[in-house]
């Protein structure tokens, strides 16, 4: 898969976790780095008023998002997985593309929503992705039928739906994540506890200490992983996506990890303790602790990242060049499409005038 | 011909649909080994196994979004609302995920979301709802509400076969209530959007829907005997989207219309069609568009009262003889 001619690993390398392989370490760290440059390109289109709504970053939580991702079947009609506004780099895994991204962010007629959904909030399920919508919690109901489908046609696909702390306050996921445990779907939980819903902490959003206590409550194994640590969350989702496929059910994973932007980027995070920013940042950022470990190990070259760094801003440039000065769709391309029959709803009297 | 029960006619429909198609499955609270709470899917289980008729937890959000999920991988759901006031627990489900998924996403979400809904048995707040007004405000659903055994069955294979979701509404109190014959060896199909002449007539038009088309018809035969008003009754059966050209072809009939439905008065259906009818057909009006709907309370349990709110045979009968002689 590596586009560059790697090494072979010597007698003193420690060995590959998990069953990965080199061009495979390096394919994930091109997703962390494209997530996160991608995010960047955002962030200046925003301040350019380019992007129509509002900016939601992963920073801090990339690592979480591409090694889940990474532990699914991909291709044509293999494992689906939800994301939600801080899986960028999920969907990217899954296939996405930058240019996808930004037309969406942009609200731009060639866009996968032909402008009419927000940010990352689309889907192509062919390659596995199921865009979120707002109310949170309410896509794993949606998983749980998606992942109930693969069960009752005896094939062995995976769902995998992201849930962050707050969501789990929710109703839906309650009620979806008891139906799949009941129905033994074939359907992983990554539960992110990034520490802040908005703005309001874990403390004041649920009296358990872990994510993980709250399947004890459904019946299903879970496990608490350093969220931040991207082979970690890469071996806890494959194990778990493993045993999905064998038909044992849905399992839980509590990805402890950290929401180091505001809600969205109007936000100015008074709420959050600067030092404590500043700590994750400093010690607990996941792609500085993937590279360090990269390297550290001689899995991977300074030289190749740098590489990978280089062609991946080559990357979101063209994207970029590709669509920034695209059109917005015509007023009258809202009316088609909210139903099968009748195609289009009919423009109203007032318009003819 | 044998006559059949609008339940009957209802399962029949559901039965020949699950042998028709291998994509079609059900899931609800209670519906397989027991049948249903109304026994509308006895049998089923037997018949069809435990995967394709699912027993759920008492979770309707979970019901309505793993039916999406799995309409959007080409099954064709069918969800059970136990008592269709259970509808609401599932409203966000419906009106945010459901409804929207085709227009920004292009997902087809094929779903029918059924179950028993309306008063005059005695149900109580809870079990007496008509959530029809609930839903009518979210475009990407449709609503039908059958009142003929004929319409039963044919109203929810057209559902089943639709593309999109449809919200299926079954008068509990017609269940047992009326008897048809339907046809063996035809397929009965009602088409979604199509509004049935239930009697023809000249002075007055009824629109109406569910069990008040019942009453309407009596009221209409005593109107008729009694007073030698001639009175029209369209029967709706689909809420969403509305007939507009039967509508208008009644009101241009008879010029007169009274608009008649069981679900509370404010921001119900007649509201809509009453301002249909401004805007389509005006000039072509004799008089006051009228409605006679429940009282704005919710639904109370002792014979008395719900006697009281709810709309009544007579009540049709005074407004259209007060509308007959404006």
């Amino acid at each position: 898969m590596s586009l560059h001619p790697v090494p072979a690993t010597g007698p003193e390398t420690p060995a590959i976790p998990a069953e990965l392989e080199r061009p495979q370490l390096l394919e994930m760290y091109r997703y962390l780095r494209l997530t996160r440059t991608l995010e960047e390109r955002l962030v200046a289109l925003y301040r350019q008023s380019k992007v129509i709504g509002g900016l939601y970053r992963s920073l801090g939580q990339e690592g979480e998002s591409v090694a889940s991702a990474y532990a699914l079947e991909r291709g044509r009609h293999r494992d689906i997985l939800s994301p939600l506004i801080r899986n960028l780099g999920s969907m990217l895994v899954m296939g996405a593309k930058p240019v996808e991204i930004l037309r969406q962010y942009m609200a731009k007629a060639a866009g996968p929503t032909r402008g009419r959904e927000m940010n990352v909030h689309f889907n192509d399920l062919e390659l596995g992705f199921l865009g979120q919508i707002s109310h949170l919690g309410d896509m794993v109901p949606v998983m749980a039928g998606i992942t109930l489908t693969f069960k009752l046609r005896g094939g062995a696909r995976v769902g995998l739906v992201y849930v962050g702390d707050g969501a789990t306050s929710t109703g839906a996921f309650h009620e979806g994540l008891n139906f799949a445990a009941v129905q033994r779907c074939p359907l992983v939980l990554i539960g992110e506890y990034n520490h802040w819903a908005y703005s309001t902490p874990p403390q004041k959003q649920f009296a358990v200490h872990d994510l993980a206590d709250k399947a004890k409550g459904y019946g299903i194994p879970a496990v608490t992983v350093d969220g931040n640590d991207v082979l970690a969350v890469y071996a806890a989702t494959k194990h778990a996506v493993a045993r999905a496929r064998r038909g044992k059910g849905v399992h839980f994973i509590e990805v402890k990890t950290y929401r180091r932007k505001g809600h969205a980027e109007h936000d100015d995070q008074h709420y959050q303790p600067p030092e404590e920013l500043e700590r994750w940042a400093r010690e607990n950022d996941p792609v500085d602790r993937y590279v360090k470990q990269l390297v550290e190990n001689d899995w991977a070259e300074e030289a190749e990242l740098a590489e990978i760094d280089r062609s991946v801003r080559d990357e979101v440039d063209h994207a970029t060049d590709a669509c920034v000065n695209d059109a917005l769709p015509p007023g009258d391309s809202a009316l088609p499409g909210v139903f099968a029959n009748p195609p289009a709803a009919e423009p109203l009297w007032f318009r003819g005038l | 011909m044998p006559e059949v029960t609008f339940l009957e006619a209802l399962r029949q429909g559901l039965w020949e649909e699950m042998e028709r198609d291998e994509r079609v499955f059900m899931l609800g609270e209670d519906i397989g080994a027991y049948g249903g709470a109304f026994k509308v899917t006895e049998g089923f289980q037997k018949r069809f196994g435990e995967a394709r008729v699912i027993d759920t937890p008492i979770s309707e959000a979970a019901i309505v979004g793993a039916a999406a999920g799995a309409a959007h991988m080409g099954m064709r759901p069918v969800a059970e609302m136990q008592f269709i006031d259970f509808i609401s627990c599932a409203y966000d489900m419906l009106t945010n995920y459901v409804a929207t998924a085709r227009y920004r996403a292009g997902l087809a979400t094929p779903i029918v979301v059924r179950g028993p809904c309306g008063g005059y048995v005695r149900g109580g707040p809870f079990h007496s709802q008509n959530p029809e007004a609930a839903f009518l405000h979210t475009p990407g659903l449709k609503i039908v509400y059958p009142a003929t055994a004929r319409d039963a069955k044919g109203l929810i294979k057209a559902s089943i076969r639709d593309d999109d979701p449809v919200i299926y509404l079954e008068h509990k109190w017609l269940y047992r209530r009326i008897k048809e014959a339907l046809p063996e060896g035809e397929e009965v199909l009602t088409p979604i959007g199509q509004a049935r002449v239930a009697r023809e007539g000249k002075d007055l038009s009824i629109i109406t829907y569910g069990a008040t088309v019942w009453k309407a018809l009596e009221a209409a035969e005593q109107l008729t005997n009694n007073g030698g008003v001639s009175v029209e009754v369209l029967d709706l059966r689909t809420l969403l989207p509305l007939d507009d050209a039967a509508i208008v072809a009644t009101v241009k009939k008879t010029n007169k219309v009274l608009i008649v439905h069981e679900d509370t008065r404010t921001g119900g259906l007649a509201g809509e069609i009453t301002a249909r009818i401004n805007e389509q057909a005006f000039e072509w009006l004799d008089g006051p568009i009228v409605r006679v709907t429940a009282h704005d309370v919710p639904l109370p349990y002792a014979p008395t009262l719900e006697d009281f709110v709810l709309p009544q045979t007579d009540d049709i009968v005074k407004a259209a003889t007060w509308l007959a002689k404006y």
